[in-house]
């Protein structure tokens, strides 16, 4: 449990581990979506390529816009590039910065689909089986009375009765999953190289500003959080003034007359009694708190805690008939 | 500081994750429950389309209103709403927040169901299975069958133990066909959804941001002023009940003593009074068998007033009493060797 509450702290205390975190989290959903996805060509010659093409582009688009939903930063950046100036000036700098970053976060998983899917080859086999040239392989069927596209675009179906004892379905797929392999492989060795280059090069432009950007990005992510906090503590204790006001509001004027214990005379202490009489709060009777749950819900007080915050202290003085003091809380 | 800042901060995005979990809970549960449910379509001409699109539309709207049951929130934005003016205003910005927040919640769950639903492309299946072009997947042959048995026929394609017109149509072709839109139907409304959600919260900001923190705050406040209502009463019911239950005891006991007739201990040494003064707190003054059935008897038949007073005949004992004016009125002593009054002094 402490370990957790390590770990934890390690991670809340980056806002950009957090952000990374993210990240790897929903590039792990898209692949577990990939997986659990029941590929379903249809098989048809004018729906193969929509089909295929579609779901290899269109989730991409979503797990983009999925990802910069949940980015914090993408709140950040907007509040400060719409924020009006003040007295406080704009960098552009700062606001290009957290803008690459989201989006190089934001593109991490519809890219981890895009290879899964041309690795897996099964949207290739789908979208592109038409367009082979079947005079490569043997063993098409001819007995069908299909023509030659509707049998190509059969390829990707497996179960179909056009292609039972017969080799060709199995060369043309293994085939058009090769080029979707290459393609595939080719582009994620890509992203490697240009991601290595870019790392290796970057210090060689501008250094000194970037770590200024990056700080002052840092910055005002840090401020936005510590303002939120600021708020909720100020909630937090307005509620409680504006409730112990509400208390006191409800209690009636009392006379107590009790006699004064000498032996409390030089010292008054704190007693249990004291200690109870504030969490009654001068409420203790049953019509009176009838009347404040009632008064709560029907008449809700304002939005005023001045008189509470700034309560004069009770200072007790004790005085003799001689008008001499003995005793004072002044 | 550094610690309890940390740990405000995880109680806070606690409560914000709070609802999230929540949500994110219902959201597998929706799925886990659509992978559990035994789809079983009726492969009828008439009910085929009622049971695909119910299992379609059905299961969202419950999830939606499980969502608004389950979220803590919307009893307090009916109280908000509904609460009399009273000394405060009522912010209609702060509402409309509120409900909105509630909504964007309960939404996903049924969202979730829809997709996995069209995804998996069963319920399209069974409901649309009767609507296919037996021209398009027919295998050639003419079926020459009438439209009735045509379409008991078509119907009997989602089920495939008792699919009999393989002649005719390929069901293969036919679902593989069906199951395609469905899916295609399926990512068209993700991407809508997906897209409708980008709009509301990344291009938020540049419109109200300013309101936005200020209903935001306030909808925060409701919360936590709710909590410590409801805090402060039940430390307050606490205490009015630990008193209330004290002088019930003391008053028995004082009537105790006057039938037993007053004891007066000798006290050897100072620790053992103390102890003894402990003790005799604790037990408030029973000390007999007889007296405590009659405390409990009386507890049942004859219980005390909800007014909590201080008895101006008790002796001081262990309790210290100290006089207290309120508004300002000042009141003699009965021992006239002092005179005492509360002055209210500002600190300057």
């Amino acid at each position: 449990m402490d370990r957790l509450k390590i770990v934890l702290q390690y991670f809340q205390s980056n806002s950009e581990s957090i952000s990374n975190g993210i990240c790897v989290v929903l590039a792990l959903v898209s692949v577990k979506l990939y997986t659990s996805f029941d590929f379903n060509c249809p098989c048809i010659p004018q729906y193969n390529r929509l089909y295929g093409l579609g779901v290899m582009f269109i989730p991409p688009i979503i797990l983009f816009f999925l990802g910069v939903l949940i980015n914090r930063h993408t709140g950040v950046m907007m509040e400060e590039w719409l924020r009006p100036v003040g007295k406080r000036s704009k960098n552009p700098a700062v606001v290009k910065y957290l803008f690459s970053a989201m989006l190089q976060r934001a593109m991490l998983a519809p890219m981890v689909w895009v290879l899964v899917t041309l690795l897996d080859g099964k949207c290739f086999v789908c979208a592109f089986s038409m367009n082979v040239d079947p005079r490569h392989f043997t063993g098409l069927p001819n007995n069908t009375g299909l023509d030659l596209v509707r049998i190509m675009a059969k390829v990707p179906c497996k179960e179909d009765a056009v292609f039972q004892n017969s080799t060709f379905r199995k060369a043309v797929s293994r085939y058009v999953r090769c080029y979707s392999q290459a393609i595939g492989w080719s582009i994620l060795l890509l992203l490697i190289l240009l991601g290595a280059i870019a790392r290796v090069v970057k210090p060689c432009f501008d250094h000194a500003t970037f770590l200024q950007t990056r700080y002052w990005s840092n910055y005002i992510d840090i401020e936005q959080k510590l303002f939120d906090e600021t708020c909720v503590l100020h909630a937090r204790d307005f509620a409680r003034k504006c409730v112990d006001q509400f208390f006191q509001g409800m209690r009636e004027d009392v006379q107590l007359r009790l006699p004064l214990s000498l032996a409390r005379a030089a010292a008054p202490s704190k007693e249990p009694d004291e200690e109870m009489e504030d969490h009654l709060r001068g409420i203790t009777r049953q019509e009176q708190v009838d009347r404040l749950l009632h008064t709560w819900y029907q008449c809700r007080p304002e939005l005023d805690v001045t008189r509470i915050a700034h309560q004069p202290r009770v200072c007790i003085t004790w005085e003799d008939n001689d008008r001499r003091i003995l005793f004072t809380d002044v | 500081m550094d610690k309890f800042r940390m740990m405000f901060q995880f109680l806070q995005s606690n409560q914000e994750s709070f609802m999230n979990g929540i949500c994110g809970i219902m959201a597998l549960a929706s799925a886990q429950l659509y992978s559990a449910f035994e789809f079983t379509c009726p492969c009828l001409p008439e009910y085929n389309f009622a049971y695909g699109i119910g299992i379609l539309l059905i299961p969202p709207i419950w999830f939606f209103m499980l969502g608004f049951v389950l979220n803590n929130n919307v009893s307090m934005l009916a109280e908000e709403w509904r609460r009399p003016t009273g000394k405060r205003r009522k912010d209609p910005t702060v509402l409309r927040y509120m409900f909105c927040s509630v909504t964007q919640r309960s939404l996903i769950a049924p969202a979730v169901w829809i997709s996995v639903t069209l995804m998996d492309g069963k319920s399209f299946l069974c409901a649309f299975s009767i609507n296919l072009d037996v021209e398009q997947f027919g295998n050639g042959t003419d079926h020459g069958l009438s439209d009735t048995d045509l379409q008991r026929m078509l119907a009997k394609i989602p089920c495939k133990h008792i699919f009999d017109g393989e002649a005719v149509i390929s069901r293969e072709a036919a679902s593989r066909y069906i199951r395609c839109i469905s899916q295609g139907f399926g990512w068209v409304f993700l991407l809508l959804t997906t897209m409708m959600a980008f709009l509301v919260r990344a291009i938020r900001p540049c419109f109200t941001q300013a309101a936005f923190l200020k209903t935001k705050y306030w909808s925060h406040y409701i919360d936590i002023e709710r909590k410590m209502f409801d805090e402060t009463c039940t430390e307050h019911a606490k205490t009015f009940a630990k008193v209330c239950i004290q002088q019930y005891f003391e008053t028995v006991s004082g009537e105790m003593h006057k039938f037993h007739g007053q004891h007066h201990e000798k006290d050897d040494s100072d620790d053992e009074d103390n102890k003894n003064k402990i003790d005799k707190d604790k037990l408030l003054g029973i000390h007999v068998q007889d007296d405590m059935n009659k405390v409990l008897r009386n507890w049942h038949t004859c219980k005390p007033a909800l007014s909590l007073k201080k008895n101006p005949d008790q002796n001081g004992d262990a309790l210290g009493h100290v006089e207290l004016y309120m508004n300002g009125y000042v009141q003699q002593t009965p021992t006239p060797a002092k005179k005492q009054c509360v002055a209210y002094y500002s600190k300057v």
